[in-house]
């Protein structure tokens, strides 16, 4: 479990992390979400005890990090897949991670062939494409068999094969009851890993909520196609329906009604329906609505 | 459950953390090329000025007698220290160039236990390399040297003390280099650093007015060193005790400041 608790983070002028509170709980996956900049790997770094917070408290199994003795067994973490040694065999770089927390060498040919580099042990971690290094990266978190995993962005720089396996990897170890911890800025992948999202912008706390939770708060509509739209949207104006009309086509779309219920409307009306689907914002959409005031750098298209 | 009381059953993270820097100090190819370097260097060119001195062609009496064959010999010393002072920079600079200290800080959040494992295992690996390569160098620089009958014995007074010396001026011109690539974090800079206290600083203080240039000279690590490894006395060069004393003083003030740095400053 790790607990965060109004942790703030300055530096110079720059709040990059304002005020954090949230627990993050075993047996599930936390995604925690934002636009770049938004201080997802701060707090990372501030619960790895590499950064000291300006105020609050992080804690790992209700200790700060740095009081763990061997760390390792208890947090696994990938901040970064090049902060390693180029020049160093991927075995050597396993190595000395585990002899630093009494892991034996047995252990680090496990972790590398549990990620799939057992071929590749003996070549330089430099020569790695950005995929092996995340591998390493995941491997050097496994060594300690920890009870917390915590990675930043697991899924850059992986092949559509590498996503689907850390995706399964990720859902694994939560099954096991492990922490998983994951920061992403891509809201579709983390509604696929996710349990419960936490959403951050500029550094403070935006949502902490459920996957389906998310989902629900989407706006949701009915698009129908009819060779009597006229007729079909008189119908459904009466039963209280709010209808615009569709982007594309002679569509219509329909608010405040379900689409069993514009099924039967249409029905008793003796009106043909063509077409009827129902639709709901994407997490994406959510997403940008949640943090839209709180995006570090906007692009723009009339700069 | 863990609890503040000492478990001594359990094992140390400074053991752990040795046999870890032992790992990466061996697992870099820079870490065998320094050695081989600052062996070569040390025998190699020690040798070969013992070699010039006996083919000088003026060679008078005069030469011979303020001759000092062992400091002679362990002339390479002075190109040595770059190899080994790199080496000790690289120590600690490489992880923050690579990024590598995130990683073992990670593993090893007790910093001061990081730093320490890293003195130790540096400090081993360099001392045995330079004490064989000082040792190597005076004999076979008086090897040379015996057939123009200007060699020294081992057993000479003083003589021991200087080949020793040579080869604990080379050690702590390493841990100096880790200390200083502790508080500057990058390679370039820290290397700069290094070699800007122990060879350029002696040339400022040369310009510096009489009798400073000689007082403040002799307090630099540079000089201060080099009195461990002579056998004369030079009056302007401290003891070889106090040159002892002063060097280990000034790496001393590097590894508090290394250590406040490190302790004190996100990785």
């Amino acid at each position: 479990m790790i607990e965060l608790n109004g942790l703030s983070k300055r530096y110079g002028d720059t709040l990059a992390v304002d005020d954090l509170t949230f627990d993050v709980m075993p047996g599930c996956v936390t995604g925690f979400l934002g636009p770049n900049g938004a201080g997802k790997t701060t707090t990372m770094r501030i619960i790895l005890g590499l950064d000291a917070p300006t105020k609050g408290t992080a804690l790992v199994n209700g200790k700060p990090y740095g009081q763990i003795k061997f760390p390792l067994h208890e947090v696994g973490a990938l901040l970064d897949a090049k902060a390693l040694h180029g020049g160093r065999k991927a075995f050597d770089h396993l190595l000395c991670l585990a002899q630093s927390n009494n892991i034996g060498r047995a252990r680090v040919a496990t972790v590398l062939e549990l990620v799939g580099l057992g071929d590749v042990a003996n070549k330089r971690a430099g020569t790695f494409s950005l995929g092996m290094g995340q591998r390493l990266g995941i491997a050097a978190a496994m060594l300690g068999d920890p009870g917390i995993l915590m990675f930043d962005e697991p899924v850059n720089g992986l092949d559509p094969e590498g996503i689907v396996w850390i995706r399964t990897l990720l859902r694994g170890l939560a099954a096991e009851g492990r922490t998983v911890f994951i920061s992403s800025h891509l809201m579709t992948e983390m509604a696929m890993t996710a349990d419960r999202l936490i959403v951050v912008g500029r550094g403070h706390l935006i949502a902490d909520a459920t996957v389906e939770e998310f989902t629900s708060r989407g706006e949701q509509w009915v698009r129908v196609r009819s060779p009597h739209q006229r007729e079909l949207i008189a119908a459904l104006q009466r039963a209280g329906g709010i209808v615009t009309s569709a982007s594309i086509g002679d569509d219509s779309d329909v608010r405040g009604l379900k689409a069993g219920q514009i099924g039967d409307i249409a029905l008793a009306a003796g009106i043909a329906i063509h077409g009827l689907t129902e639709h709901r914002a994407s997490l994406e959409e959510v997403f940008f609505g949640l943090t839209d005031d709180s995006v570090e750098y906007h692009g723009s298209v009339n700069a | 459950m863990s609890t503040s009381t000492i478990d001594l059953r359990q094992p140390s993270t400074l053991r752990a953390a040795i046999i870890s820097e032992w790992t990466k100090l061996r697992s870099v190819r820079s870490t065998m090329w320094s050695l081989v370097a600052t062996s070569v260097f040390t025998i190699g060119l020690g040798t070969l000025f013992c070699w010039a001195f006996i083919n000088r062609p003026h060679r008078d009496l005069a030469d011979s007698f303020r001759f000092d064959p062992t400091s002679r010999s362990l002339r390479g010393v002075f190109l040595a220290q770059l190899a080994i002072g790199v080496l000790g920079v690289l120590v600690m600079s490489s992880e923050y160039t690579t990024g590598m200290i995130r990683t073992s800080l990670a593993a090893v959040p007790r910093r001061r236990v990081g730093l320490v494992a890293k003195t130790i295992v540096l400090g081993t690996a360099s001392v045995v390399v330079s004490m064989i390569s000082t040792f190597a160098a005076f004999f076979a620089g008086q090897a040379v040297l015996s057939s123009g009958g200007v060699n020294a014995s081992i057993t000479d007074p003083g003589v021991m003390r200087a080949v020793i010396g040579a080869g604990a001026y080379l050690t702590l011109i390493a841990l100096f280099g880790l200390a200083i690539g502790t508080v500057v974090r990058r390679t370039p800079g820290a290397i700069a650093a290094l070699f800007g206290i122990v060879l350029i600083f002696p040339l400022l203080a040369q310009a510096l007015p009489d009798p400073w240039n000689v007082d403040v000279g002799k307090l630099l690590p540079f000089n201060a060193g080099q009195a461990m490894f002579s056998v004369r006395v030079d009056p302007d060069l401290l003891t070889p005790g106090q040159g002892l004393v002063v060097f280990l003083t000034w790496i001393a003030v590097a590894f508090i400041l290394a250590t406040g740095l490190l302790t004190k400053r996100d990785a």
